[in-house]
């Protein structure tokens, strides 16, 4: 089994009109043996970026870890929060410092731009950058995921209807994935506020 | 830094409590040629004598007014060598930013980065201080922007400021000039006018050097034709 897939993972982001979604399942497994359904792959960087990580499980928390504390010193030295382009790059570059013993995970990013424009973007362990327009996944789920998304996503959705079809489409994926699942972790975020539900679906 | 007799720093307190070594290099700064600097509501301009020991000196071959990123240039008073090894280290700085967050560097990190290193050859073993103070212009998101570094390292933000041999004229000069609304080409003839008035000699495209950055972000060293031109329009 490969290690990428040792804990299990979904996570998907979701680009609706000046507002974005991001959703993770809540298995955290040591392969097929269920530790905890409450693990917490998203988090937030500040009020307009957040960053979920899929993945191996102690890496998701330490590349967190790093993450808030750079970001943290950049708020002290500039006086300003990053834009999510910027965290982009900045996590791309501190992916590949590990080029040749590199985390385990594969980040996605969503965030408020300027002019409140959503920004989703993903990567691969090694700091590739992937930016979409619509919708980006990643995780033991992503073939799901992947499916799902071109299926039921359409631009320009309002932050109801984007909640609605983000929590489907991750909820019909992990459902086909033995090792991602156990409820889901929602966020959506406009600009005056973030929305934060966990989905109840079929858990096992 | 240096071998093992001199890996102590030569910067070090007077009984007064003064770093005597820094003090030297404000003479140093003192003595050289006049520079300037004024923030207009639009933009920045940074203005220099150009004095050339010789007239067999190739004078387009000098440049004192230098850029650090497109949207930032920079202008030195002291020694001119001195000044190239600082460019040379701000523009690493100032490229290492952009890589890391695909964003050009704010005017400020880029003056903390930069003051950062003279303070460092304050501190250190086997170095002496640098004998120039800058004057950096930048326009970024935050708007136009004039910064005025020592050898101390220490930074000031002005709105106008001189250094070098003439400052104390310059600087009252300035003070009765500048007016919170001046826009660019003003603070320009202004910026002429002030190093005029402690000039030796006839004052001309070939012996002063002018750049200029205003809303477009854009960092410009004036030709000697454009320079022509502001002189003429300030007779």
């Amino acid at each position: 089994m490969s290690i990428f897939e040792y804990n299990g993972s979904a996570v998907v982001a979701m680009v609706g009109k000046n507002c974005f979604a991001i959703a993770s399942d809540r298995r955290l497994g040591v392969q097929l043996q269920t530790i905890a359904t409450d693990f917490q792959r998203i988090s937030k960087i500040h009020d307009r970026v957040f960053i979920g990580l899929s993945g191996l499980a102690t890496d998701v928390q330490t590349l967190y870890q790093r993450l808030v504390f750079r970001h943290k010193l950049y708020q002290l030295r500039e006086e300003r929060d990053m834009k999510p382009e910027t965290f982009a790059s900045l996590v791309s570059a501190i992916i590949y410092e590990k080029r040749f013993g590199p985390y385990l995970c594969q980040p996605v990013i969503a965030g408020l731009g300027e002019d409140d424009k959503p920004f989703i973007c993903t990567m691969d362990s090694i700091g590739a950058k992937e930016l979409a327009k619509d919708f980006v996944v990643s995780g033991t789920a992503s073939e799901s995921l992947y499916g799902a998304c071109e299926a039921m996503y359409k631009p320009d959705m309002e932050a109801e209807e984007l909640f609605e079809t983000i929590s489907q489409a991750l909820l019909s994926s992990v459902d086909r994935d033995c090792l991602s699942g156990w409820g889901g972790h929602v966020y959506v975020v406009t600009p005056t506020e973030i929305k934060e539900r966990i989905l109840k679906g079929r858990m096992d | 830094m240096g071998d093992s007799q001199y890996s102590f720093s030569l910067t070090t307190f007077s009984p007064s409590g003064k770093l005597v070594q820094i003090e030297h290099a404000l003479t140093a700064v003192g003595s050289g040629q006049t520079s300037l600097g004024i923030k207009a509501s639009n933009g920045v301009v940074i203005a220099t004598e150009k004095k050339l020991p010789s007239i067999l000196v190739d004078e387009e071959s000098v440049q004192k007014i230098q850029h650090l990123t497109p949207n930032i240039g920079v202008v030195y008073s002291g020694m001119g060598p001195d000044f190239r090894v600082l460019v040379r280290k701000s523009r690493k700085q100032a490229e290492q930013y952009n890589r890391l967050y695909k964003e050009p560097i704010p005017v400020t990190q880029l003056v903390r980065e930069t003051a950062t290193v003279m303070q460092e050859f304050t501190q250190s073993g086997g170095v002496r201080p640098f004998g120039v103070s800058l004057l950096v212009a930048g326009y970024d998101d935050k708007g136009p922007q004039l910064y005025q570094v020592d050898p101390s390292g220490s930074y000031f933000s002005w709105k106008a400021s001189a250094m070098g041999k003439n400052v104390s004229n310059a600087k009252t000069f300035l003070e009765k000039r500048y007016t919170e609304d001046m826009e660019l080409d003003d603070a320009i003839h202004t910026a002429i006018l002030t190093l005029k008035e402690g000039f030796e000699g006839e004052i001309s495209s070939k012996n002063i050097e002018i750049g200029k950055i205003g809303a477009d972000k854009i960092f410009r060293v004036l030709t000697p034709a454009e320079i022509d031109d502001y002189l003429a329009e300030v007779e």
